[in-house]
């Protein structure tokens, strides 16, 4: 944490009224600590962050649309202490696997609370957290994802697998095209391949992952390689590994 | 109880039944057939453990031959033509033993006597393996009929068991730990509110664990655990739980497995209301078709929240509670719509006086 004669700015995230007052509540007694919002929902938590650049971060794991660990991958990590607050004991392994100081579970006891705000004071926030990583621990272990958070600027958009067509690698970066229009996500393709079923997409390319559905045919191209034509006529460079890899798959499915 | 026993007791009464046998032979062979005591404990005693091994052999035939699964003709043609060949060989080794007895130990007269009573002992042979025969099928059947007890008694131990453990995950432990968290926050925010959830929470267990112990319940009694399931989730959600409820008069009374409406209301809380930040509703319709009851559970969800997580517990174990009950007399049906999710059941409408 920043130095002490400052104060710290804190945020509550989780979907229960109720529990967000337990939490404000508990808060009072610390004057070193500012609650800078409350937040009802993943979505405003990612606004909220970017807005206040909060010093603590109390999240709930299950809430509407974006789970907290969702928030995780789409908010400035740096400087941030988490404190998972939830009633589900299972996520406790995968906290620690995204750096969070601690883990609380509902419900807890004043001392329980106290020790794991000395915790947050005492641990010193890793600087940088590997977006992979953040992903992978966000789904259920031995699950693959079943749909993609981005964020363009402000918004958070969630995007289906089934609806991705394919994703190219930009330097540290991905672009995600789905229904015509590109996102783009601060992660390797090595990353996204992971997360993604392989028995629904292939990496046919060092540069692309690409949906199997969405491949119409493959045509040669030039000597030695090929292109992937998709069904709405985008073309696709395939390596020969990635056309071995994709051979392999349609054989299983016909 | 197991198998064993009972042997150990078919033994002893034939060991009984062979001291006995040779001493009322011996007896005989000396008052009424004129042998000398001698004489007739040498014969009595071979015979009598020659008739213990015919009487156990009895037991194969027996087996071999199950009372009630064989047909008579077939039951008595087998012990007859047992006993006949049975008695002519134990007479026909007794013979042997008695001119041995003649010649070999010098005990003069015996075979000439042992002529004279053979016609007896065929009787007595005849008789004893048929006597043997009674004694084991009464034996048989003593047994079958405590295995049919035993075997009662464990399916129902294991219905019971299954029963029980259905119910006790059917109350979800996060619902437990969210709601004490709710308590926990509301008992300095506000002690009244505080109390009243306690006693719903104390309420719904109870009802919950008491249903366990019944076959069925009327559904006025599944709709005042609803009550309470109902009131705790609205202390946790507020403004986003919204209740509708259209519940025929007639259908109140209506008999159904205890807990069969909760899991399903619970699912909407969960995979509904839950996933959305704005919240949602859910409706019960209950209503009686003739001899039919149709219970409808519908709730607002969002197909795009991720929530395909459902795992479908759940909704499984209702139907197959249902099917237990009614087997193919019952429906579930589960329909997701653009942002409707409805589950319907179907059964026969039963009451208390019907049943």
């Amino acid at each position: 944490m920043s130095g002490a004669d400052k104060k710290w700015k804190a945020l509550i995230v989780d979907d229960e009224e109720l529990a967000r007052k337990l939490l404000r509540e508990m808060l009072n007694s610390h004057a070193e600590i500012e609650v800078a919002a409350e937040c009802g929902n993943g979505m405003e938590a990612v606004k909220a962050a970017a807005e206040h650049k909060p010093d603590l971060l109390f999240l709930d794991v299950q809430m509407p649309k974006l789970t907290g660990f969702d928030v995780l991958e789409l908010i400035e990590r740096e400087g941030v202490a988490v404190i998972f607050v939830t009633a589900y004991d299972q996520y406790a392994m995968k906290a620690f696997d995204v750096h969070a100081v601690d883990y609380l579970l509902k419900p807890f006891s004043r001392e329980r609370f106290e020790a794991a705000l000395e915790r947050a004071r005492n641990t010193k926030p890793k600087k940088g957290v590997d977006a992979a990583e953040l992903a992978a621990a966000a789904r259920p272990a031995g699950q693959f994802a079943e749909r993609i958070v981005v964020k363009d600027g402000t918004k958070v958009s969630l995007i289906p697998v089934a609806k991705l067509d394919y994703a190219e690698a930009l330097d540290d970066y991905v672009s995600l095209v789905s229904e015509g229009r590109k996102h783009l996500k601060q992660q390797t393709i090595s990353g996204l391949e992971m997360a993604l079923d392989p028995a629904l997409f292939v990496r046919i390319h060092r540069s692309y992952v690409v949906n199997l559905e969405r491949v119409a045919r493959i045509e040669p191209y030039g000597k030695e390689s090929k292109v992937a034509i998709l069904t709405n006529g985008v073309k696709l460079p395939v390596s020969r590994t990635g056309y071995s890899r994709l051979r392999k798959l349609l054989d299983e499915k016909t | 109880m197991d198998g064993s026993s009972i042997g150990k007791s078919a033994w002893s009464a034939l060991g009984i039944a062979g001291l006995l046998f040779a001493v009322i032979l011996g007896a005989t062979l000396v008052t009424s057939w004129g042998m000398s005591w001698l004489a007739a404990v040498t014969l009595a005693i071979p015979m009598a453990l020659l008739a213990q091994g015919i009487a156990w052999s009895a037991r194969y035939t027996c087996r071999t031959n199950p009372l009630g699964r064989t047909e008579p003709w077939r039951i008595a043609l087998t012990h007859l033509v047992a006993a006949i060949v049975l008695a002519y060989l134990w007479v026909g080794i007794g013979r042997t033993l008695a001119q041995w007895m003649d010649s070999g130990l010098a005990m003069t007269g015996t075979y000439k006597r042992f002529q004279d009573i053979q016609k007896h002992l065929y009787g007595v042979g005849f008789s004893y393996y048929l006597l043997a025969v009674a004694f084991h099928y009464m034996l048989l059947a003593q047994k079958e009929s405590q295995e049919a007890q035993e075997r009662a008694l464990e399916s129902s131990v294991r219905a019971r068991e299954a029963e029980l453990s259905a119910l006790k995950a059917q109350i979800n432990p996060h619902f437990l730990y969210n709601s004490l968290n709710s308590i926990s926050a509301l008992t300095s925010i506000d002690p009244a509110r505080a109390r009243d959830m306690c006693v719903a929470l104390a309420d719904f267990l109870r009802l919950t664990l008491g249903m366990g112990e019944k076959a069925v319940i009327p559904l006025r009694e599944e709709l005042s655990l609803l009550d309470k399931y109902c009131a705790i989730e609205k202390v946790r959600f507020g403004e986003r739980l919204t209740l509708k409820e259209e519940v025929a008069e007639e259908t109140k009374e209506c008999l159904l497995p205890p807990l069969l409406l909760q899991p399903l209301f619970e699912n909407a809380v969960v995979h509904g209301i839950a996933q959305m930040p704005e919240g949602g509703w859910i409706r019960l319709e209950a209503a009686r078709n003739g001899d039919r009851l149709a219970l409808t559970v519908e709730n607002a969800w969002d197909p795009e929240a991720g929530s395909s997580r459902r795992n479908g517990v759940g909704l499984r174990n209702v139907q197959r509670r249902l099917e237990a009950r009614y087997g193919n007399a019952a429906q579930l049906q589960a329909s997701a719509e653009e942002n409707v999710f409805r589950v319907k059941l179907q059964f026969p409408a039963e009451t208390e006086k019907t049943k």
